[in-house]
């Protein structure tokens, strides 16, 4: 018997529309298909010493932590004040997942991912100078101005930059890890996007052919439970790492909210791919604070959603774990503090000062070799 | 006539040839319970529901070829794109399935299919968000190919656009959707497809311009008149099939022409326009046609280069005084 028209819906089963998909009556009574889990995993248990931090190490990610949180901030506030355009993508809440992942990695593996690039920008060798002033478009930005937010880079630095087209810099992580292979330089190549991405064909066309070359790759989903206004589950079926199963892929799951946790098992991962060159599939829970850029008034969400987050907040709970365990004292704590808050300033006046590009940098950039403009002369008459 | 934003007037069209007929239907991302990233779509789900009004993953490919699957299985799809710069992402399914298969299959099959979203450059947003793709894929054989500039023309073209019984891609921009225009409220109001407007009438040159370009024309228009020099601008709204005949006889009135095009100069709507003038009405021009157009580069980030990369009124003022040899 053909269904009655009212019945069709071409959007997952049993959902309340007003709430961006969350199960209502007789679905929400029990676990159904589309109640897709973004529950965090448990925490590690481990302190730092057993997670293999040392005491430095913690300095310096609290240090990264709070110079993220605070960049974007002022980045923030200073958008609202019309000092930049175009688009701005907070990383705000992610934090423990660019820094867990950095101290994870060797200082030569590389490192790339989308548009929400400030955090890891700043954790791979963008300065807060350099990367306010790319905010600005500033020809003394990280990229010359010529990129703006969503392509913060340091390529000397491993960190391959940010990307605009969802999932289109998924195959580039793979073929970054395909050129270190080659040639044999034991460098472990790390790719991140967002859970939007996970929808993406070049997605699976990529997994498919580097499990089928073992390619040394590790593909993060920061699963931050939206992409844009809709929420994992109704964008996508099923649980996001299960994916890799498909592809016969090592896979894993990690808290990313916490940061020993995200440190922990992507070392223990890198390690693995550093060993075998078998890529691997990871879901990093997390969660972003703000909107998906400037413009977005998150009808989508909930705030106690928001506060329930804010409550196990990576920031805090270092801050919190450092001073608890009297690795640093209060009042070093706040000297640190105190030095970033001046860095980010200083790095707000820097961008101000700085140049904009010269005309000339237009046409700049375009080609390595001797450069051609399609019909220029008329351009400049 | 009733005021409507540029948006107002393509939902207003959209909406309508909804109530009208069962098989039109709408998806993209965002376009249900966001109501649109740009608010195009705004209270089509509380109106016809989840069946008709329909959310996808950001999987672009797929869910161009999955109207392209369901208009030659009789429906009326409507695609949005969150820009034409994600449906490079989809490029197969429009260029490799909807624009051919009818051709291929001798005629067997209908792809009665609408591509629409914003064209071309939003502002400051960088390399990837920023083409304007019209003149790409007008190349193409089978596909038309529509870039209004104005509410009336978007509404009346939209319709159109829903009902072709071939695959259309309709083009719009995120910086003209507030933009406000007196909009016919006629019943069930028209603009065929391929018929060019004059937006503005004058004696001295002719400007070809679609899309937001139009607008840029406007002001240079304004310009220029403070120095007598009246412009008639053409804004050709379909790009493809192109309606030369309206911009042949305006330039054998005026004798010279400039084109403006938001698009990089090689091969773009500013060549075919310019190469059709000097083969059809060479014997009519007092100076070589001129265009205005992006420079071969990739759009800029920074405000300062994005200015200049950016075609503005200055250059067709400019241009306008090279065929008209003043100043
Ligand atoms: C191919 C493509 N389609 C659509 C967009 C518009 N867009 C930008 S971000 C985004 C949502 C992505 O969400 P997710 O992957 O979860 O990343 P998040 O923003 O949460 O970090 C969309 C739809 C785009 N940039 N590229
Ligand atoms: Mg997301």
């Amino acid at each position: 018997m053909a269904t009655k028209h009212k019945d069709i819906i071409f959007a997952p089963v049993g959902i309340d529309p007003t709430k961006n998909g969350k199960a209502t009556g007789a679905a929400s009574g029990k676990q159904s298909p589309l109640e897709k889990s973004v529950d965090l995993p448990a925490p590690t248990a481990a302190n730092h010493k057993e997670a293999g931090l040392s005491k430095a190490q913690l300095h310096t990610m609290y240090e990264q932590i709070y110079l993220q949180r605070r960049f974007e901030e002022r980045a923030m506030q200073m958008y609202q004040k019309g000092k930049f355009g175009g688009f701005l993508h907070l990383y705000i809440g992610q934090e423990a997942v660019s820094t867990g992942t950095v101290h994870a990695l060797n200082d030569d593996d590389d490192i790339i991912t989308a548009y929400r690039d400030h955090g890891w920008g700043l954790v791979r060798g963008v300065t807060p100078n350099e990367g306010m002033a790319e905010l600005f478009g500033k020809a003394t930005g990280c990229s010359k101005g010529k990129g703006g937010s969503m392509h913060f880079a340091s390529v000397e630095n491993h960190f391959w930059g940010g990307y605009g087209i969802v999932g289109g810099h998924i195959p580039i992580g793979g073929g970054i890890a395909f050129a270190n292979k080659y040639q044999q330089n034991g460098r472990v190549t790390t790719c991140f996007f967002g859970d939007g991405a996970v929808d993406q064909g070049a997605l699976h066309e990529t997994l498919n052919i580097c499990q089928l070359w073992k390619l040394p790759c590790i593909f993060v989903v920061e699963n931050n439970g939206y992409s844009m206004g809709t929420a994992a589950r109704r964008h996508t079926v099923n649980e996001i790492h299960e994916r890799a199963k498909g592809y016969g892929m090592k896979s894993a799951i990690i808290n990313g909210m916490d940061l020993f946790s995200v440190y922990k098992e992507m070392k223990a991962i890198a390690d693995d791919v550093r060993k075998t060159s078998e890529p691997w599939f990871v879901e990093i829970r997390t969660y972003r604070y703000r909107g998906h850029s400037m413009s977005d008034p998150q009808k989508y969400r909930t705030k106690e959603e928001l506060a329930e987050y804010q409550k196990i907040d990576p920031l805090e709970k270092l801050r919190g774990y450092l001073l608890e365990n009297k690795l640093m004292t209060e009042k070093a704590v706040k000297d640190l503090e105190a030095k970033i808050d001046q860095q980010v300033l200083d790095a707000i006046d820097f961008a101000e000062e700085s140049p904009f590009p010269e005309n000339e940098a237009l046409f700049e950039d375009m080609y390595a070799g001797e450069p051609y403009f399609h019909d220029k002369g008329n351009f400049e008459s | 006539m009733a005021t409507l934003q540029f948006r107002e007037a393509i939902l207003a069209g959209i909406d309508e040839e909804m109530a009208r007929d069962e098989r039109v239907f709408i998806m993209g991302e965002e376009v249900a319970e966001y109501n649109g990233a740009y608010k195009v779509t705004e209270g089509l789900l509380e109106k016809y529901g989840f069946k008709r009004v329909i959310d996808t993953p950001i999987s672009e490919l797929g869910f161009a070829g999955i109207g392209v699957g369901a208009a030659m299985n009789g429906l009326r799809p409507i695609v949005e794109f969150m820009t034409f710069n994600f449906a490079v992402l989809a490029a197969d399914q429009i260029i490799n399935h909807a624009s051919k298969a009818r051709y291929m299959l001798g005629g067997q099959l209908s792809c009665p299919v609408v591509f629409r979203g914003p064209n071309a450059s939003a502002g400051q947003l960088g390399a990837t968000h920023s083409v304007a793709y019209d003149s790409m894929y007008a190349h193409f054989p089978g596909l038309t190919v529509i870039y209004p500039s104005e509410p009336d023309d978007a509404k009346g073209l939209i319709k159109s656009a829903i009902r072709s019984e071939d695959p259309v891609l309709f083009m719009e921009s995120e910086q003209m959707y507030g933009m406000k225009g007196e909009v016919s409220d006629a019943e069930d109001y028209i603009i065929p497809i391929g018929k060019a407007k004059v937006k503005r009438q004058g004696d001295d040159v002719t400007v070809v311009a679609t899309g937001k370009m139009v607008h840029v024309v406007k002001q240079a228009a304004v310009e220029l008149a403070k120095n007598g020099v009246e412009v008639e601008l053409i804004d050709p709204m379909t790009i493809k099939p192109l309606d030369m005949e309206t911009i042949l006889t305006s330039v054998k009135k005026t004798n010279r022409c400039v084109v403006v095009d938001e698009a990089h100069p090689f091969g773009g709507v500013a060549a075919e326009v310019g190469f059709l003038i000097q083969r059809e009405a060479f014997d009519y021009l007092d100076a070589p046609v001129q265009r205005v157009t992006l420079p071969d580069v990739n759009a800029p980030f920074s405000k300062k280069l994005f200015d200049l990369w950016f075609p503005d009124a200055k250059q067709v003022v400019e241009a306008v005084n090279a065929v008209t040899y003043r100043g």
